[in-house]
């Protein structure tokens, strides 16, 4: 009797650990970034999974006061319509300086994917929605801090107006310059994740992202997307290909 | 397999075996990599704030990337010309951390799951408490200056090939396994945006994201030193007799 049992509990165990090694080791079930058998990024996944098993998903990153603002530098991409820029997308590119030079009046955010009711947002249509106003630290992976105020429209609020369906896992962003990126479910419904549309009291500069970045709080710098073109709704991990972080040989997650 | 009379108390258990060498690898790998995310941004800071646009505590000069020229359209956030500003990097930068910095945390897992073992192992064995945490009475200047003093004038105990230390060794064994290991593990966690945000303790306890990047370093450095004088003092003291004690338990 007592042996059975301990062989069923072994069974168990060993049906357990092999089940995950096996999501780990092909990462194809769809909720979880893909590894390509590749160790590093089975860590990656490991600290997600970890990180989504005992974090308590809805804390709030801290909030500081007005005078902890800092000094902000900009880095990456600094102006998508500039062609002498080391990163610059020939289609969007010229797009994007358009747009700009017309105040970004004609610029459109489109949610479309897993929502019942695909729509482009412009500027005003989502100034038109609440606003939060969040003074929080942007904690860059090279390891630069800047603490800045940031003000825009839950993200949330913006996939509740489109219909959002049950089946919806993931949001990517597409952006006027060279990337694209992506967020599950918990972080993109956290209430100070919005989408920014002003910095320290003032339009969000070019630089910075404009007309339209995303704020992630609880991840590193890099997974708030600057130059929001837009916004797709999956019910599957998608890996974005070459403009993706995965295929260039960054972690997905960054929550560390 | 020893032959040894006595308690067969003499040796290193398997356990310490084990964990020994999977913890010296990750923390070679932790610390290698360490140095690489490190020379991305070879600047230090104190506080929750610390940037290329701000003062730094400490610059260090092991990457091209501290010659933070190349900063363009500085701009005032505010009225006030000599408040924060906004500035534009258009040179591009030494940056190994896509997979250096995966590499980090992975080791970093195992350095976590086999410090638990570890810890937990020596302290329900009594092998911390035996072998590692100094007697009673032990603990003096008077002794620590005698054990010092044999250390400097080179006069070397031959192994024992087991857990029976020194004054200065079991001193600087616990330091690591109870104090620096640990430090290392919380002020990586310090920085982690999630983490923090679950446990803003964790942050307010180093002082902020800088902060704990700061005594990261530190400990770092302090790590690589034990480090360096430990190989050393098994070198001097018989390496053939040291390995085969840590490894095959002779």
């Amino acid at each position: 009797m007592k042996d059975d049992t301990v062989i069923t509990r072994r069974r168990a165990l060993l049906t357990g650990l092999s089940s995950v090694a096996g999501l780990a080791l092909t990462g194809c079930s769809g909720e979880l970034p893909p590894t390509y058998g590749n160790l590093l990024r089975m860590g990656d996944v490991l600290t997600y999974k970890a990180h989504r098993l005992l974090l308590p998903g809805m804390s709030m990153a801290r909030e500081y006061s007005h005078a902890d603002i800092s000094s902000s530098p900009a880095i990456g991409t600094t102006d998508p319509g500039d062609p002498n820029r080391s990163i610059f997308d020939a289609e969007r590119g010229p797009i994007y300086d358009r747009l700009r030079h017309g105040g970004f009046a004609d610029w459109r955010l489109t949610i479309e994917g897993s929502v019942a009711r695909p729509r482009a947002f412009s500027l005003a249509d989502l100034k038109q929605l609440p606003s939060r106003t969040q003074i929080t630290r942007h904690s860059c992976e090279e390891g630069w801090s800047a603490i800045a105020e940031w003000t825009g429209v839950p993200l949330r609020l913006v996939l509740e107006a489109t219909g959002i369906l049950p089946s919806a896992r993931f949001v990517q962003f597409y952006t006027y310059d060279a990337f694209a990126d992506g967020i599950d479910m918990l972080d993109a419904l956290h209430p100070q994740t919005i989408l920014a549309y002003g910095m320290n009291g003032r339009d969000l500069p070019v630089p910075h992202g404009a007309p339209v970045r995303v704020r992630v709080e609880k991840q590193m710098g890099y997974k708030s997307m600057k130059f929001l073109r837009r916004i797709v709704v999956t019910d599957r991990f998608d890996d974005l290909g070459d403009r993706g972080l995965l295929q260039s040989g960054w972690s997905w997650y960054a929550g560390i | 397999m020893s032959e040894k009379p006595g308690t067969g108390d003499d040796g290193h258990t398997a356990w310490v075996r084990i964990t020994h060498w999977v913890i010296a690898l990750s923390f070679v790998t932790l610390a290698f990599t360490g140095f690489a995310i490190l020379r991305t941004h070879p600047r230090l800071y104190w506080g929750e704030v610390g940037n290329d646009l701000t003062p730094a505590l400490l610059e260090l000069p092991i990457s091209r990337n501290l010659q933070h020229g190349g900063w363009v359209d500085a701009r005032p956030f505010f009225e006030d010309a000599d408040g924060p500003i906004s500035a534009e990097r258009t040179y591009a930068i030494l940056n190994h951390n896509s997979w250096g910095r995966s590499l980090h945390f992975l080791a970093g897992w195992v350095l976590v799951a086999t410090g638990v073992v570890y810890l937990l192992s020596g302290i329900v064995s009594g092998h911390i408490r035996r072998h590692l945490a100094p007697r009673s009475g032990e603990l003096t200047p008077r002794l620590l200056w005698q054990d010092l003093g044999r250390h400097l004038r080179r006069q070397i105990r031959s192994p024992t090939g087991g857990p029976q230390y020194g004054l200065l060794q079991k001193c600087a064994y616990l330091g690591v396994v109870i104090v620096g290991l640990p430090l290392m593990v919380l002020t990586g966690l310090a920085m982690s945006p999630a983490v923090t945000a679950a446990y803003p303790v964790l942050s307010d306890l180093f002082g902020g994201f800088q902060s704990a990047r700061t005594i990261h370093f530190f400990l770092f450095a302090a790590l690589v030193l034990f480090l360096v004088g430990h190989v050393l003092m098994v070198v001097l003291s018989g390496f053939g007799r040291q390995i085969r004690a840590m490894t095959i338990g002779e």
